[in-house]
């Protein structure tokens, strides 16, 4: 239903999203995740028309953004991360408007403002104007706008910001219940919600893609592997390569070395964080490989971590310079 | 078409909801009657030429100021998110949202008309150049809101955009002075651009062709180039 393909966005010399591939299935609820400005709202505006590309294509329902952006952008609604409402409107002229604007047949109109009136709860605020209304059902008017017209693709940018909690639960009710019908693309950098809702997750980072998976299969990369943290002192890269081939661990990671380390031979201490297998406990192979070596443990532990953690780091890997020339071996 | 008269309608719904219309109209009223019952009291003539000349010039000062909003305020509060990725062309949404500013216009125009009512009360007015000068007077006034839509297409602030559109006016005011300065046919050339030029015949009741093709095509150009501003947003931010 939606695919993009190599996109990239750059805003003068900094680059907004490099190379983005990912798609959507018609039905699906699409889960877009990063920190602040990894470059969630610029892939949405790409999509819905508001931004141009510098590169790469995206499709919508089979239609090019770029080539052919009215028949995409009738098979689009979309929420941008501040709702675009007028004040000066009641609730009611506006979604008059908005139907008129997406080119719904007068005959229909009323029909398709009573569905979303009641989809989003509106009735109390329908004739009251949008400048007086709380920023609840300001969020749930933006939503109703983007459902007018029943598109086939929703693209939903930060739709639970700066509601409250009861408010949150509601939003991911309606949202959760489009699905199937609707194909959704919806971004936060909340974990959870995206969890909640999506059925697949895109996380992204300085604009690039980190990973795409089912928050089950995020999970299961949690609950399927146990994180051990290791203090050794010793030479930095053959501590690194001498603790990945061992048998059960699937990555590991550098997080800190101290400067003696650096120099071959001689030893300082090597902090590194192991991804390893649940089934098998590497500690005592660990152990006996670096006595042999004469390279002393100074600490092992096991590490929690949580589905926030995983975000974290899928997404401040590139922070940590020295871990990018870990390869990872299992 | 249709989704012009969308915009066009919301537009002058909001121009009338707000106070802009009623302030502006008023000081445009206010200041074009003053114009009025001086000239009637010093000429002592049944006609509208010297009140037009005044109110052509007041209306150059107005007329940024109700459009500065049009295009500015969208981009400010993120309206434009709704207009650009709805299936509407840019054209339409400035054509629209420039038509409302220009009926809001001719409302104050209207306004004006009850001058004609007090000259032809009171005297034997010469018809032919009060019809020829509300002609010129909506041409002029339709240029002046071209130019001003156009200025808001640049900015998100208003205030940026009023400055802009009063800056492109004034330009085009100042360049009839030019033909004292500069001699022959360039000065001649430059000064065929000044929107007050093509004015002085309307007032004359002398409705010229080639007057209001000049209007005509000025409003084309700096709608288009707001198309075309708000077009190249995209790629940029």
């Amino acid at each position: 239903m939606i695919e993009v393909k190599n996109l990239t966005k750059t805003y003068g010399r900094a680059r907004g999203v490099e190379h983005l591939t990912f798609s959507v299935e018609q039905g699906e609820i699409l889960g877009f995740l990063g920190p602040n400005g990894a470059g969630k709202t610029t892939t949405m505006r790409i999509i819905t028309g508001y931004l141009a590309a510098t590169s790469g294509n995206v499709k919508v329902a089979g239609y090019d953004v770029f080539e052919d952006p009215m028949e995409a952008r009738r098979r689009i609604g979309y929420l941008p991360e501040n709702p675009p409402l007028y004040r000066e409107m009641t609730v009611r002229g506006y979604l008059h408007f908005v139907c008129e604007i997406k080119g719904i047949p007068k005959a229909r109109r009323a029909g398709h403002i009573a569905r979303v009136v009641e989809a989003c709860a509106l009735g109390p605020v329908y004739g009251r104007l949008i400048q007086n209304i709380s920023r609840g059902f300001k969020q749930r008017v933006g939503l109703a706008q983007a459902l007018l017209g029943d598109p086939g693709v929703l693209v939903l940018d930060e739709p639970t910001v700066g509601l409250d909690p009861r408010q949150i639960i509601e939003i991911r009710e309606l949202i959760r219940g489009l699905g199937g019908k609707h194909t959704i693309i919806l971004s936060s950098h909340i974990l959870p919600e995206v969890s909640m809702v999506c059925g697949r997750v895109v996380i992204i980072n300085n604009g690039r893609l980190v990973a795409v998976d089912t928050p089950e299969g995020l999970a299961r990369r949690l609950r399927g592997s146990r994180c051990l943290a290791v203090r050794v002192r010793g030479p930095r890269d053959e501590v690194v390569s001498q603790v990945g081939s061992l048998a059960g661990v699937r990555s590991v990671m550098l997080e800190k070395a101290e400067a003696g380390a650096l120099a071959n031979g001689s030893g300082g201490e090597v902090l590194l964080s192991l991804e390893t297998e649940l089934a098998s406990d590497v500690r005592e192979a660990l152990f006996f490989r670096m006595a042999e070596l004469g390279w002393p443990i100074l600490e092992m532990r096991f590490v929690d971590l949580s589905l926030e953690d995983v975000f974290l780091r899928l997404t401040t890997e590139e922070k940590l310079e020295d871990a990018s020339e870990v390869a990872a071996s299992a | 078409m249709l989704k012009t008269w969308s915009i066009f309608k919301r537009e002058v719904a909001s121009y009338f909801l707000s106070p802009i219309a009623y302030v502006m109209g008023a000081v445009f009223l206010l200041l074009s009657g003053y114009f009025f019952s001086i000239i009637l009291m010093a000429t002592r003539s049944a006609g509208l030429q010297g009140t037009f000349g005044n109110m052509a010039v007041t209306f150059m000062f107005v007329a940024p100021a109700l459009t500065m909003r049009l295009l500015a305020e969208e981009k400010k509060l993120g309206t434009d998110e709704l207009l650009l990725t709805s299936p509407v062309s840019i054209t339409s949404i400035v054509v629209g949202k420039y038509l409302a500013s220009v009926l809001t216009y001719l409302v104050f125009l209207a306004a004006t008309l009850v001058y004609v009512a007090v000259l032809r009360h009171y005297g034997n007015p010469d018809m032919g150049p009060i019809y020829s000068g509300y002609l010129g007077m909506s041409l002029l006034g339709a240029s002046c809101l071209a130019a001003g839509t156009f200025a808001s297409a640049l900015t998100e602030n208003q205030m940026v955009a009023g400055v802009v559109g009063f800056g492109i006016l004034l330009l085009f005011w100042i360049l009839g002075w030019v033909s004292a300065a500069v001699p022959g046919p360039v000065g001649h050339a430059i000064s065929m651009l000044s929107i007050l030029k093509h004015f002085d015949d309307f007032q004359k009741g002398i409705m010229d062709l080639s007057h209001i093709i000049f209007y005509l095509s000025f409003i084309f150009v700096f709608l288009f180039l707001a198309v075309r501003t708000i077009d190249s947003r995209r790629w940029s931010a």
